[in-house]
C-alpha cells in the first residue's frame, strides 16, 4: 500500500547510528560535486563559454545521489533535460561531462548530444532526453530487458512533475505493473513545469496515479539523501527480487531557473520561496548537519572535501576548454550503425 | 527466433490472435508468450519499451497493427529510436524492428487506409523497407532483425492473400539493393510495395500494345538504390514512378528528383508521379478506388509518356 511520509526539514540523528560514515561522506562528496559542477556550468553559460543552454540541478542533488547510491554499476538510469546530477551520481568522470557541454570531441557522446543528451553506457546512464517523459518507455523497456536476460539488473527512470501530463508514463506503468518489470519510477517533484505551477497543470493526487495501476508509491522529502537512499534501497530490492515496479515521489526545489538563461522569474515563483528553499531546505545543509551532529566530519573535514572538489572541477573545466572540437569529417558519422 | 534468442516480438494480439490479419498464427505456440508478448494498446508505450530494450541487449520486434497507428509512436520512433546512436557519438545502438502495414482499398476508411513510409524514410537514421512479394518479405525482414538500427517495415495489407514462392533456407535481402521485377526498354516504372504489383500487371498490359517496361522495385526507401534507379531510366528514357503513399511531398517526388538529377539528359519526357489521391481515403468502394493507382492508371500514363495515347 502506498505510504506518505509527508515532508521533513530537519536532520534526524537517528538515521546516521544506521548508516555508515564512509557512506554518508560518499553522499556529502558527490552532492557537493554536482553543486559544484552546476556552479560552473553556469559561469559557462554567463561567459559565453558554452554553447546553448544547461538545465541546472542544484538544489535536487539528495534526489539524484540517494537513488544512484543505492544501485550497481550496471544498473540502468534514463535521465531529463535536467540530467548533469543523475549522470555524475551514476558515475560519470567531470572532464567528460564538461568536454560534452563544450560539444567538444572528448565528450561523452563526441559531442554531438550536449547537455540534454549525455549519456553514458558504461554506467549505465541509457541518456538525459529532451522529451519531457520521453524516457519512460526506455527505462520500462530496459527493465523488460533485463527481467528477459535474469540479468538482475534495475532501471530507474527519473523524471520531473512535468512529465505526469505525458500519457507515455501512464502506459508504460501499466505494462511494468503488469508484467512486474524491475523498474523504479522517480518523480522529482520541483514544483515548476517550466514557468508554471505545478498545481496549475497537476490534478487529483500524484500518488493515486501509479496506485491505479497497482504500482507501490512513497512520497518523501527529497532533500533528505539518508531518507531517499533508505527508500531506494527498498525499491531496488523489491524490484531486484521480481516483485515488480515501484514509484518515488521525491518533493524538492530547483534554486535556479528553469535553464540558465531564466534568470528574471519573479513573475512565476516568489524570491522569498527559493530563499526559504535555499536557506531551511538545501539538501547539502541538511546533510552537512547531519555530518556534524553525529560527529562523522567536522567544518575542517567538509572544507578539505570540498576544496579537493573545487580542484577536480576545476582542472575538469581546463581539460575541456582545451579539448578540441570534433573534426568536419564526424557530422555524418554515427547517424547508422 | 530460432537463431537468435534475443528476438522477441510485442504487439496487440500478435500471440493468440497472431494478429487480425492472422499472419502470425502459431508464432505463440512454438515461441511461448515470453517472446510472443500480448500488449495493451499502448502504441507508444510498446514502441517505448522495444527502443529500451533494444539498447539493452535484445532485439525486438514491436508491431503497430495499421500503419495508420504510427502517428501514436512517432515520438518514440523519430526522436527517441532514430537519434540515439547519433546522439551517443556512436555508443548506444537501437536495432529495432517496427512492423506495421500500409495499403487501401480494403474498405476500411480514412484511419486504417494510409501508406506513411515516406515520413519515416525522411527521417536520417531509421531504414524503411517495403517489400513487394511474399519472397522479399522473408528476406527484407530477416534483414531487418538483423540490422543494427531501427527499421521499419511496412507490410501491404492486402498482398497479404498474395501467394508466391518462399524457400525455407536462411536467405536475407540486403537494404539498399532494388530489384528489376520485370526488363524492359520502352520505360521504367519505378515502384513500391503493393504499387510494384500493380506496375507488373500494368507492365503486362503494355506488352499487348508492344510498350516494353521495365518494373524496378526499390524494396528499401531507406536507403535508396539510386544507381540502379537512375540506370534504369537512363536506359529507357523515359519514368514513372508509382507509390501508395500520398502524392504530395512523397516518395514519388523524392525518386522523381532522383531521377530528374541523375538521368536528366537521357529522358525524352518528363517523369511522372503517380501516388494516392491527396484526399484523406474515403470509405465509400466509389470513392476509395479512385484515390489510388490502377494497373489501368498506370498502363494509361505510361503510354501518354510514350506518345501513343
Amino acid at each position: 500500500m502506498p505510504q506518505s511520509r509527508g515532508t521533513r526539514v530537519r536532520a534526524r540523528a537517528t538515521d546516521t547510528t544506521k548508516a555508515d560514515s564512509e557512506r554518508l561522506l560518499r553522499f556529502y562528496r558527490q552532492m557537493m560535486k554536482i553543486r559544484l559542477f552546476e556552479e560552473q556550468v553556469n559561469q559557462l553559460y554567463l561567459s559565453a563559454k558554452m554553447p546553448g543552454l544547461a538545465h541546472l540541478y542544484i538544489g535536487q542533488e539528495a534526489v539524484a545521489v540517494g537513488i544512484c547510491e543505492a544501485l550497481k554499476p550496471d544498473d540502468y538510469i534514463t535521465s531529463t533535460h535536467r540530467g548533469h546530477g543523475h549522470c555524475i551520481a551514476k558515475g560519470a568522470a567531470v572532464d567528460r561531462m564538461f568536454a560534452e557541454l563544450l560539444g567538444k570531441a572528448d565528450g561523452y557522446c563526441r559531442g554531438k548530444g550536449g547537455s540534454m543528451h549525455i549519456a553514458d553506457q558504461d554506467t549505465g546512464n541509457l541518456g538525459a532526453n529532451a522529451i519531457v517523459g520521453g524516457s519512460a518507455g526506455i527505462a520500462t523497456g530496459a527493465a523488460m530487458s533485463a527481467k528477459m536476460r535474469k540479468s538482475g539488473q534495475v532501471a530507474v527512470c527519473f523524471f520531473g512533475e512535468g512529465a505526469l501530463g505525458q500519457g507515455l508514463l501512464y502506459e508504460t506503468m501499466n505494462m511494468a505493473s503488469l508484467w512486474k518489470l524491475p523498474v523504479i519510477y522517480v518523480c522529482e517533484n520541483n514544483l515548476y513545469n517550466e514557468y508554471t505551477h505545478y498545481t496549475e497543470t497537476t490534478a487529483g493526487k500524484v500518488d493515486a496515479r501509479p496506485e491505479a495501476f497497482g504500482i507501490e508509491a512513497e512520497t518523501i522529502d527529497g532533500q533528505d539523501v539518508v531518507l531517499v537512499h533508505e527508500t531506494a534501497l527498498r525499491m531496488v530490492e523489491q524490484a531486484r527480487r521480481g516483485d515488480g515496479p515501484s514509484f518515488l515521489l521525491c518533493n524538492t526545489y530547483r534554486y535556479h531557473g528553469h535553464h540558465v538563461g531564466d534568470v528574471d522569474r519573479a513573475y512565476y515563483r516568489p524570491k522569498k520561496e527559493e530563499e526559504e528553499w535555499r536557506t531551511q531546505r538545501d539538501p547539502i545543509q541538511l546533510l552537512t548537519e547531519q555530518l556534524e551532529t553525529n560527529k562523522i566530519a567536522d567544518d575542517n573535514a567538509l572544507a578539505t572535501i570540498e576544496g579537493e572538489l573545487r580542484g577536480e572541477i576545476e582542472a575538469a573545466v581546463q581539460f575541456a576548454l582545451a579539448a578540441p572540437y570534433p573534426d568536419a569529417s564526424e557530422v555524418d558519422k554515427h547517424v547508422y550503425a | 527466433m530460432r537463431r537468435d534468442l534475443r528476438v522477441f516480438i510485442i504487439g496487440e494480439d500478435v500471440a493468440e490472435a497472431g494478429t487480425p490479419f492472422k499472419v502470425l498464427s502459431g508464432l505463440v505456440r512454438q515461441f511461448g508468450p515470453e517472446r510472443v508478448i500480448d500488449s495493451p494498446i499502448s502504441e507508444a508505450g510498446i514502441a517505448g519499451i522495444g527502443v529500451g530494450a533494444a539498447m539493452t541487449g535484445m532485439r525486438p520486434v514491436v508491431d503497430i497493427m495499421f500503419g495508420d497507428f504510427v502517428t501514436l509512436i512517432m515520438d518514440q520512433v523519430v526522436n527517441q529510436a532514430a537519434k540515439i546512436h547519433y546522439m551517443s557519438g556512436g555508443k548506444l545502438k537501437v536495432p529495432l524492428v517496427i512492423r506495421t502495414t500500409l495499403g487501401a482499398t480494403r474498405r476500411s476508411a480514412a484511419q486504417h487506409s494510409q501508406s506513411l513510409h515516406a515520413w519515416f524514410s525522411h527521417i536520417p537514421g531509421l531504414k524503411v523497407a517495403v517489400p513487394s512479394t511474399p519472397y522479399d518479405a522473408k528476406g527484407l525482414l530477416k534483414s531487418a532483425i538483423r540490422d543494427d538500427n531501427p527499421v521499419i517495415i511496412f507490410e501491404d495489407k492486402l498482398m497479404y492473400q498474395l501467394k508466391g514462392p518462399v524457400p525455407d533456407d536462411d536467405y536475407t535481402i540486403p537494404f539498399g539493393v532494388a530489384d528489376i521485377k520485370r526488363a524492359g526498354t520502352d520505360i521504367t516504372m519505378v515502384a513500391t510495395s503493393s504499387m510494384v504489383q500493380v506496375a507488373l500487371a500494368a507492365a503486362g498490359m503494355l506488352e499487348k500494345e508492344g510498350i516494353s517496361a521495365e518494373v524496378v522495385d526499390v524494396r528499401t526507401t531507406a536507403p535508396l538504390d539510386k544507381e540502379t534507379i537512375v540506370e534504369s531510366a537512363k536506359k529507357t528514357s523515359r519514368a514513372i514512378v508509382i507509390d501508395e503513399g500520398y502524392e504530395r511531398y512523397g516518395v514519388t517526388a523524392e525518386i522523381a528528383a532522383v531521377i530528374a538529377e541523375g538521368a536528366f539528359y537521357n529522358l525524352d519526357a518528363p517523369v511522372k508521379r503517380m501516388g494516392a489521391m491527396d484526399v484523406p481515403v474515403p470509405f465509400s468502394p466509389a470513392l476509395e478506388d479512385l484515390t489510388v493507382p490502377t494497373p489501368e492508371s498506370v498502363a494509361e500514363a505510361a503510354k501518354k509518356l510514350c506518345g501513343k495515347p
